[in-house]
């Protein structure tokens, strides 16, 4: 297949074979020679302090070596906070202190997993309990603005007194886990002062900075290495207790330690969606023009950080009303500290936002597309910039006529399908497209092949596969020609996988460093007199299954393997860092959108229902890898149904403990729930986000279904669910 | 884990002598609930005995027009079993309602029976429960409970039996045949199988230490026609029930000969609705008639702080499942 056909057919995923094959390794399959096994043991209680740790019994125990806690474990390098300081971020193992329940306090360490799990629950531990709080609600009086204050637009309130059609109302989202397949884990080992870590992380900078600061010792001597995430979702954009708690044990026992979280122990291997509470008040005057829009939303926050998440950047971006209040505050529960997940923050707002736009409209009696329509923000709202490029009129569009949204007859519980109560809902979507400076290294080797390399990590979405598509692309190689290395600190330094940034920031270092070595490569073949690439314009050249010729003159076709050979070279490549034009971007606003139309099938009986279809309306730039964006879509729907319809993680308040930390009690979609999904793209030519045209979707495609099932819900049954998930008990 | 033995038995005989002789030994089948168990530390058996090779994996017909199926055949084969799937085809549904496809070629009818609550608590050494450490008292009672009992709930636990299978058995009359420690074979009717929580909750069943599920028997009946498994869930598939409903009715013309009905997710064992039976019998079959059902089957229950929902989905699903037994 040439690289022709293969951009058109979309290419599957590069990495394909090795992850269903099982050639791929994650975390917990690597190992070092002499390795020791590192159990956690956790908290039972959730604050407090530890009067003593009991090791007498696990440290008899055949196979252990060592149980390792605050009380033994040499210190880290970091300096201790100020006794009244309220930030303190968390180190496992670093003090007597409780913060949360479940949270590690001991490792057992030895030969076997086996013999390290079954010591670790002879640990005993003394406490001295301190009370908790682990309830939101409980705590909404002592909510403080978390530092992202923005004055009013307008005057929101007057408008609001003064409309005539409005609606006020709050609106819930309980603690949701990421629920990853690949277990967090880190494999450790310590040779000359030199610390080289396996660790499941989405950003190997960071990792590699954290371990530094945290044992005093120069960047050069850690090296992190994370060739596979099997999924992570926000879950590994900090560095996980299990990282320090591995390098810590490995440094005392001077052998190598592996730590893997068990699935129970996962529920605080890394922090969650918030709960949060959110008011929103929204009014129109009688053609449906938004006249005030308020959206007021609290989430929990740790007893030790100001974690805080943006839920109300839609109200201000989306629609084009004047008078906009928003205000956002975080409240201290003692819990662990939350953590990004997926389309954070815009999810939860979204929920609330578009479920108050879709409450308005049956007001207004106006449709819910139309009323959206009525209100298109044609420039931001916020600050009369023009977007880069901004496609929702035509992803509505699009989408709503693939989905036939047009028979939809407005009155709740008018559709039935026999016994079944059918609804038509939809929602929109916004996610801010970012940049961030990035580097890679491309080689092209002398027997025609092509070796990217990047330090950055790829958690599912198809990275490998992307950035093998640019270079290939740019190259005019195969994508078999091609070899795209990424998750090792020795690579070329780029961004953490988050916020849907990936192919941005090192898509663009692909892209302008493979030109980079084309344009090396062109200037090695003009060297000679007469050449025909003597002086030419870069933008005259082009590439065609490896080779080199100038526009307009097929005759001038030289092969990457001769121009090397020629010179004697083994091979050509160049590192180059890439950064975004943030003059040019800081003239727009630059943001993918989204729409998503969907139906319910309501056994209204005993509260069943069903998600049958969906359509996704997307615009995001330039879509480069088009399976994998179908992929990420889709995906983005089932984690919408997730959160709308099954997922909430339980907490006793009692207790202040996570009590369902599994799989089977924590309800992730399955197969069986989920109904047809199509995907839309609705390109964008946008010259401004970045050289490739490219913006984020990865986070995109969840952020409207929420809100979009609960307004299809509504329209089968005429129940307004505002407390998610829609367990079948809230709609009996 | 804690270190176990492990031995592997060739007869019945000699998987109950060491059960019965060892107040740790625990027997294992399909293993999908006792390892977990163990992993979680909520069980801590010193000593297994695989019993999952023992020949009583046969499903075969009774002289009655019954059906016997094996302790250890597996869920799976029994539900696709022929002989259960034209004759007591409520128990296929109800088999094939619960778990995964995955776990259900692992699971086994005899662990199914055995299988412990799924009780968030239960499962976490770190919390009270007096199921699993008598005494220490019950988290669920104030705390979670939107799962618990609202049927024959005691103080010291509202625990739920988890069982699909269970439930439709306890419609069907089985009857559980048992191999005592002494070597005896002991008839179990299954009503009798499950017990309530009362004072003891660390009690799901009357078998005793070491005693071995050997069959269950199921009576010929005429239900085959007009039974329905109806189980109402947070997710589509692999999630325990909220309430399920195994209703089962013989029609004559229209008119109701026998019915009977057992609810899941309500109690610490398969609740049969006797009452709710007993009014059906010579009623036409139609609508009203199971509203009315539904209403007596509910009428004692008890919610807790966060399950009242089931009342009124256990009613509902009694009604849903008569008719859909009825075909109306
Ligand atoms: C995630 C998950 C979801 C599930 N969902 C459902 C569901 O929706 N509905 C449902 O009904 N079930 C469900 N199950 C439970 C499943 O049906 C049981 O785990 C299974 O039936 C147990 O059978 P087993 O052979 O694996 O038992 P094992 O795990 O081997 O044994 C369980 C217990 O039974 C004892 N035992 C086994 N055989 C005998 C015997 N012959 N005589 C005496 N004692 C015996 C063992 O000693 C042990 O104590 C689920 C399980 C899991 C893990
Ligand atoms: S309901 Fe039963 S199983 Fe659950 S916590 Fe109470 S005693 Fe334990």
């Amino acid at each position: 297949m040439t690289w022709q056909q293969q951009q058109q057919d979309g290419p599957s995923r590069v990495d394909g074979r090795a992850k269903v094959t099982g050639t791929a390794k994650y975390i917990a399959e690597f190992s070092f020679p002499r390795m020791a096994h590192g159990y956690l043991v956790q908290s039972t209680i959730a604050k407090g302090k530890i009067r003593d740790i009991d090791t007498a019994e696990a440290e008899k125990q055949p196979g252990v070596i060592k149980v390792l806690s605050h009380k033994n474990l040499s210190k880290l390098a970091i300096p201790a906070p100020a006794p009244d300081a309220v930030v303190r971020p968390f180190y496992a193992l670093t003090s007597d202190e409780i913060r949360f329940n479940a949270q590690p306090i001991a490792v057992v360490v030895a030969e076997t997993f086996e013999q390290a799990r079954y010591a670790a629950s002879l640990v005993k531990i003394a406490y001295d309990r301190a009370a908790h709080s682990t309830d939101l609600r409980g705590s909404l009086d002592k909510a403080f603005v978390s530092g992202r204050e923005q004055p009013d637009r307008g005057n929101p309130e007057e408008a609001f007194a003064a409309a005539e059609f409005k609606i006020e109302a709050e609106y819930t989202i309980p603690i949701e886990h990421h629920n990853a397949m690949e277990p967090h884990a880190t494999v450790a080992s310590w040779e000359d002062g030199k610390l080289t870590v396996y660790d499941k992380t989405q950003g190997i900078q960071g990792t590699t900075g954290y371990l530094a600061a945290a044992f005093g010792i120069d960047r050069a001597n850690v090296r992190v290495l994370s060739p596979f995430v099997g999924g992570a979702f926000g879950a590994a954009l900090r560095p996980g207790p299990n990282l320090i708690i591995a390098a810590m044990a490995a440094r005392e026992i001077e052998r190598p330690v592996k730590v893997v979280y068990s699935r129970r122990q996962l529920a605080t291997a890394h922090g969650y969606r918030p709960e949060s509470i959110q008011i929103v008040k929204a009014a129109a005057d009688k053609d449906g023009k938004l006249t005030s829009l308020t959206h007021q939303a609290t989430h929990n926050t740790s007893a030790y950080e100001n974690f805080s998440e943006n839920l109300v950047g839609m109200a201000r971006g989306l629609y084009a009303c004047p008078n906009v209040r928003t205000v956002s505050k975080i409240a201290r529960v003692d819990m662990q500290t939350p953590l990004w997940m997926r389309a954070p923050g815009m999810v939860s707002g979204a929920f609330a936002l578009e479920s108050a736009l879709d409450e308005l409209s049956y007001k207004l009696k106006i449709d819910p597309l139309e009323l959206r329509l009525r209100n298109y923000a044609e420039a931001d709202p916020e600050t009369g910039r023009p977007f880069s490029s901004k496609e929702l009129r035509e992803c509505y569009r699009q989408a709503a006529e693939r989905f036939g949204w047009s028979k939809r007859t407005p009155e709740p519980r008018s559709m039935r399908d026999g016994k079944y109560l059918i609804g038509w809902g939809m929602a929109t979507g916004m996610w801010p497209a970012g940049q961030a400076a990035a580097s890679a290294r491309v080689t092209i080797n002398a027997d025609g092949t092509a070796r990217v390399e990047s330090g950055t990590t790829d958690i599912g979405p198809g990275t490998y596969t992307t950035m093998t598509i640019i270079a290939s692309q740019v190259l005019g190689l195969p994508l078999e020609k091609i070899t795209f290395v990424l998750g090792d600190s020795e690579l070329p330094p780029s961004p953490a996988q988050g916020g849907s940034t990936t192919t941005s920031s090192v898509g663009t270092a692909v892209k302008e460093a493979s030109e980079l070595v084309l344009k090396e490569l062109a200037e090695l073949a003009g060297k000679d007199e007469g050449s025909p690439f003597r002086e030419i314009d870069a933008a005259n050249l082009i590439t065609e299954d490896g080779s080199i010729l100038v526009r307009g003159r097929p005759e001038t076709k030289l092969s990457f393997t001769e121009i090397l050979k020629k010179n004697n070279l083994g091979h050509i490549g160049l590192l180059h860092r890439s950064t975004p034009d943030t003059g040019e971007r800081g003239k727009y606003v630059i943001a993918s959108h989204g729409a998503q139309f969907l139906e319910v099938r309501v056994d209204e009986e005993i509260g069943n229902v069903r998600v049958t279809r969906v359509v996704q309306g997307t615009a995001a730039g330039k879509i480069i890898n088009p399976k994998g964006a179908h992929s990420q879509e889709m995906g983005g729907v089932v984690w919408g149904i997730g959160m709308a319809m099954t997922e909430k993680t339980e907490v006793d308040h009692a207790l202040g403990r996570i009590m369902n930390p599994n799989l089977a009690g924590y309800h992730v979609p399955v197969n069986a729930d989920i109904g047809r999904i199509e995907t839309i793209f609705v390109e964008e030519d946008d010259k401004i986000v970045n050289p490739l045209g490219a913006k984020g979707l990865g986070e995109l495609g969840m952020v409207g279904v929420p809100a979009a099932i609960a307004n299809a819900v509504f329209h089968a049954t005429g129940k307004r669910i505002r407390d998610l998930p829609i367990t079948p008990d809230k709609l009996l | 884990m804690r270190p176990f033995a492990f031995k592997r038995v060739s007869s019945p005989a000699d998987a109950i002598k060491i059960v019965g002789e060892n107040a740790d030994a625990r027997f294992i089948a399909g293993g999908t609930n006792l390892i977990d168990l163990m992993k979680e530390g909520v069980d801590l058996p010193d000593e297994l005995v695989d019993i999952s090779r023992l020949s009583l994996s046969l499903v075969r017909s009774l002289p009655d027009g019954g059906v016997s199926i094996g302790a250890l055949a597996k869920n799976s084969d029994t539900a696709n079993h022929p002989l259960v799937r034209r004759g007591f085809p409520m128990l296929s549904q109800a088999i094939l309602a619960g778990a995964s496809p995955q776990i259900r070629n692992m699971a086994t009818n005899g662990g199914n029976l055995m299988q412990r609550t799924r009780c968030a608590y239960f499962y976490d050494v770190a919390t009270p429960c007096n199921k699993r450490e008598p005494g220490s008292g019950c988290s669920a009672k104030d705390g979670l409970n939107r799962y618990s009992a609202i049927f024959g709930w005691s103080d010291s636990c509202s625990a739920v039996h988890p069982s699909d299978m269970c439930v439709a058995l306890a419609a069907l009359d089985a009857v559980v045949n048992v191999r005592t420690v002494e070597g005896r074979e002991r008839k179990i009717k299954f009503a009798d199988f499950h017990r309530l929580p009362e004072n003891a909750p660390e009690k799901d069943n009357t078998l005793a230490h070491g005693e071995m599920i050997i069959s269950i028997d199921i009576p010929k009946n005429n239900f085959a026609p007009t039974s329905h498994y109806l189980k109402v869930r947070d997710r589509a598939s692999y999630a325990f029930a909220l309430v399920s409903v195994a209703a089962a009715l013989e029609l004559d013309k229209g008119t109701i000969k026998q019915a009977r009905i057992a609810l899941g997710g309500v109690a610490h064992k398969p609740w049969r609705c006797f009452e709710a039976e007993k009014m059906l019998v010579g009623k036409k079959a139609d609508a009203e008639t199971f509203q009315e059902a539904a209403k007596i089957a509910l009428q004692d229950a008890k919610p807790l702080s966060d399950n009242g929902y089931k009342v009124k989905m256990a009613e509902r699903a009694v009604a849903k499942a008569l008719r859909r037994s009825a075909r109306i």
